[in-house]
């Protein structure tokens, strides 16, 4: 009895519910064939719709401005490496996925490495990295900033593990293409400044 | 020999090889499989005599939807050949006579039939069997017993209906 | 030349006959899947199959090949030889059909007038309904020899429904067989060819659509596909098959849904008639390849509204199956064929 006290002052939350006919067929709905002719008539339609497929190697979807990819480890304009190795972005991962290793720089690798300070090891695991980008924010030097490219898939969770090779842009100075294609159209946030 | 005769010796030996494969085989799929074998061979004798109607009707009365339903119940009793029931030895040996005394009955009354005497099978001629004259014969010289058997059926039919009723 | 009283030149062109419709119905079937694959992106608005040669069209030979590669496995528990037989079966019943086909009327080549039909027996059309009947013995007896509860009742479900279906296109042929007097396909083509006359369906438009629902049916087709309902039965009779074996059970749906379009076009659709041209006022070999040319038209148009409905009507549930056969379908083509019958006779007397 409850129920059906409750059930006649229960409001619809949209007026979008429609109530289920339970009349009996009509004799033309029983034929079931004007249903089934006019389904047909709606297939038939979608044959001169628009497909909305992106064909994905050949098209590719331009990304959102703020699609936040793999990391980029950045130079400046003489080619040097920014990066101190100040860890500053290991402490902000959330994921802890970066890990990294300091080195002094020698003298004659004034040319490498743009502090006295470098990272002579310097690893993201992408694995676990979750792309929320704090890296970037961290980073007092603009030395690394998320691309607008993502990890592509590999074999072996070791694959995973992107080390300086992967991460590092190409020089500008020596292959200025190369790091003009691996920059993307995406500017590093502050790297203007500095 | 010609071909019709190569066929006709082809066709009786698979025939009778089907046959004999259906009272053997162990497991019961099998031995209908066998006799749609049997139903095959048939039809091209029926087709050697110039009876193609006669042919395509046993294979789709029989072979099409008779055999089907066949295959249909054994499929669903799961009959294997471990659940055979063992029969006594007096059981097959009384079954051997009756079908011998039956085989014997048969051989006789073919031997002593006046109309057979001296005839053999009429090869790619004749045409009884080909539907326009079937139907003339059915429906003029044979119309009483045709339209009776055709009442057989309905009552059959009814009967079936008020069976599956209950 | 009459060595065994054979004709032996008639033999060769029969055989050769044989070899090149057998091909062309594997060749179009092959091409059937890919179609099927394509008309179901069209209308839900995708591409479909395009990586595999220029539009894809290589797709086939690709899925093909993959099939071929795959492992053969025969389960343990299965009856090894049934469950060899019954995809064979299946594909022999589908390709038997195509042998009372006209194709078109008659070639002249070297000097020999070559029909091209493989044989035109006074008795055509029943012949294609005993292959057909023939047809659910592959489903069963495969389905049976896997010796998986699934695939057995994929498999009754499947002679259950050929043989419910088999009646009503029955009743709904022997209407036509009114009209045409015959039972030769080839007669019931030529008849229609006469000018003046209009195709068989405008005389039996409800004996058409009767005869192609269970078409439809007969080839296990979707709204009819109950014996390989995946949501109820895993995949069918086919469950247990791999590799070419399960392609032998795929290819002979696409062959069957070929040979009966083929069937309908004959019956219904004139044949290789083309409408409006009166073929006697051409060169022969040129009405024969321009019939060749129609008929295939025809059965490529049948085979599209079988792929649009397929990808319209979601499946029928197994007693709605069976209601509409037995209580729709049987009636109404008792009364068509009463009608006709009727009809006809007011016409003569």
């Amino acid at each position: 009895m409850a129920g059906q006290i409750e059930e006649k002052h229960m409001q619809a939350l949209t007026n979008r519910s429609k109530e289920v006919s339970r009349k009996p067929m009509s004799f033309m709905e029983q034929l079931y064939l004007p249903a089934i002719l006019k389904g047909m008539a709606i297939t038939f339609s979608h044959i001169f719709k628009k497909q909305p497929t992106i064909r994905y190697p050949e098209q590719k979807r331009p990304f959102s401005p703020v699609f936040r990819g793999l990391h980029v480890l950045n130079r400046d304009e003489e080619g040097r490496e920014r990066c101190t190795a100040c860890g500053l972005c290991a402490v902000a991962c959330p994921a802890e996925a970066i890990t990294m290793e300091a080195a002094e720089r020698l003298p004659g690798e004034e040319n490498k490495y743009r502090e006295e300070k470098y990272a002579a090891r310097y690893e993201i695991n992408m694995l676990r990295c979750i792309f929320c980008g704090l890296c970037e924010e961290a980073c007092p030097k603009d030395a690394i900033y998320l691309s607008e490219t993502f990890a592509p898939a590999n074999f072996t969770r070791k694959g995973f593990i992107y080390g300086k090779n992967e991460l590092l842009i190409p020089d500008p100075v020596t292959e200025p293409e190369a790091y003009q294609k691996a920059r993307g159209l995406k500017e590093p946030t502050t790297a203007s400044q500095n | 020999m010609s071909t019709t005769e190569i066929l006709f010796f082809f066709l009786t030996a698979l025939a009778i090889f089907s046959a004999i494969m259906v009272l053997v085989s162990k497991n019961p799929v099998h031995s209908v499989l066998w006799l749609i074998a049997v139903f095959f061979a048939i039809s091209g004798h029926y087709i050697l005599l110039n009876a193609q109607f006669l042919a395509i009707v046993n294979l789709i009365v029989y072979a099409g939807a008779i055999m089907v339903l066949f295959l249909f119940v054994i499929m669903l009793m799961n009959l294997n050949a471990e659940t055979e029931p063992q029969k006594h030895i007096w059981m097959k040996l009384a079954g051997a006579i009756s079908g011998g005394c039956f085989l014997m009955m048969l051989v006789s009354l073919v031997r002593q039939a006046s109309e057979l005497n001296g005839k053999t099978a009429l090869m790619a001629e004749g045409n009884i069997g080909l539907i326009k004259n079937l139907g003339k014969a059915l429906f003029s010289d044979y119309v009483v017993p045709f339209e009776i058997t055709s009442v057989l059926f309905l009552s059959a039919m009814v009967g079936a209906v008020v069976i599956g009723k209950k | 030349m009459t060595l065994l009283a054979i004709d032996w030149i008639l033999l060769i062109e029969k055989l050769v006959l044989i070899a090149i419709i057998v091909f062309a119905s594997l060749g179009i079937a092959l091409y059937t899947t890919f179609a099927e694959r394509k008309v179901a992106a069209i209308l839900q608005d995708r591409p479909g199959p395009n990586r595999a040669g220029p539009f894809g069209l290589f797709q086939p030979f690709a899925d093909g090949l993959k099939l071929i590669m795959k492992e053969e496995i025969i389960p343990n528990t299965a009856n090894r030889s049934l469950f060899i037989l019954g995809p064979g079966l299946a594909m022999t019943a589908a390709l038997m059909t195509c042998a009372v086909i006209p194709w078109s009327s008659h070639v002249e080549l070297f000097g020999r007038n070559i029909e091209l039909q493989i044989a035109d027996i006074n008795i055509g059309i029943l012949y294609v309904f005993g292959v057909v009947s023939l047809g659910v013995y592959g489903i069963m007896i495969g389905g049976w020899a896997s010796n998986n509860k699934f695939s057995l009742m994929a498999a009754l479900r499947a002679a259950s429904q050929a043989i419910s279906y088999e009646l009503a296109m029955g009743l709904a042929l022997i209407a036509v067989l009114m009209v045409s007097g015959s039972l030769s396909l080839k007669t019931i083509v030529d008849q229609q060819m006469e000018p003046g006359r209009l195709w068989n369906v405008a005389y039996q438009p409800l004996g058409f659509l009767i005869f192609f629902i269970c078409a439809m049916a007969e080839c296990n087709r979707t709204p009819f596909d109950l014996p390989e309902a995946e949501n109820e039965l895993n995949f069918g009779y086919h469950q247990e098959y791999s590799s070419m074996k399960l392609g032998f059970y795929l290819f002979s749906e696409y062959v069957n849904m070929i040979m009966s379009s083929a069937i309908m076009a004959c019956l219904y659709f004139g044949g290789f008639d083309i409408p409006f041209l009166n073929e006697t006022t051409l060169a022969p070999n040129l009405a024969a390849i321009l019939g060749v040319l129609a008929l295939l038209t025809k059965i490529v148009i049948f085979i599209f509204i079988f792929m649009w409905i397929r990808w319209t009507i979601p499946r029928f549930r197994y007693d709605q199956l069976m209601n509409l056969g037995w209580k729709k379908l049987i009636p109404l083509a008792l009364l068509n064929m009463l009608v006709t019958g009727a009809v006809i006779l007011y016409l003569q007397g």
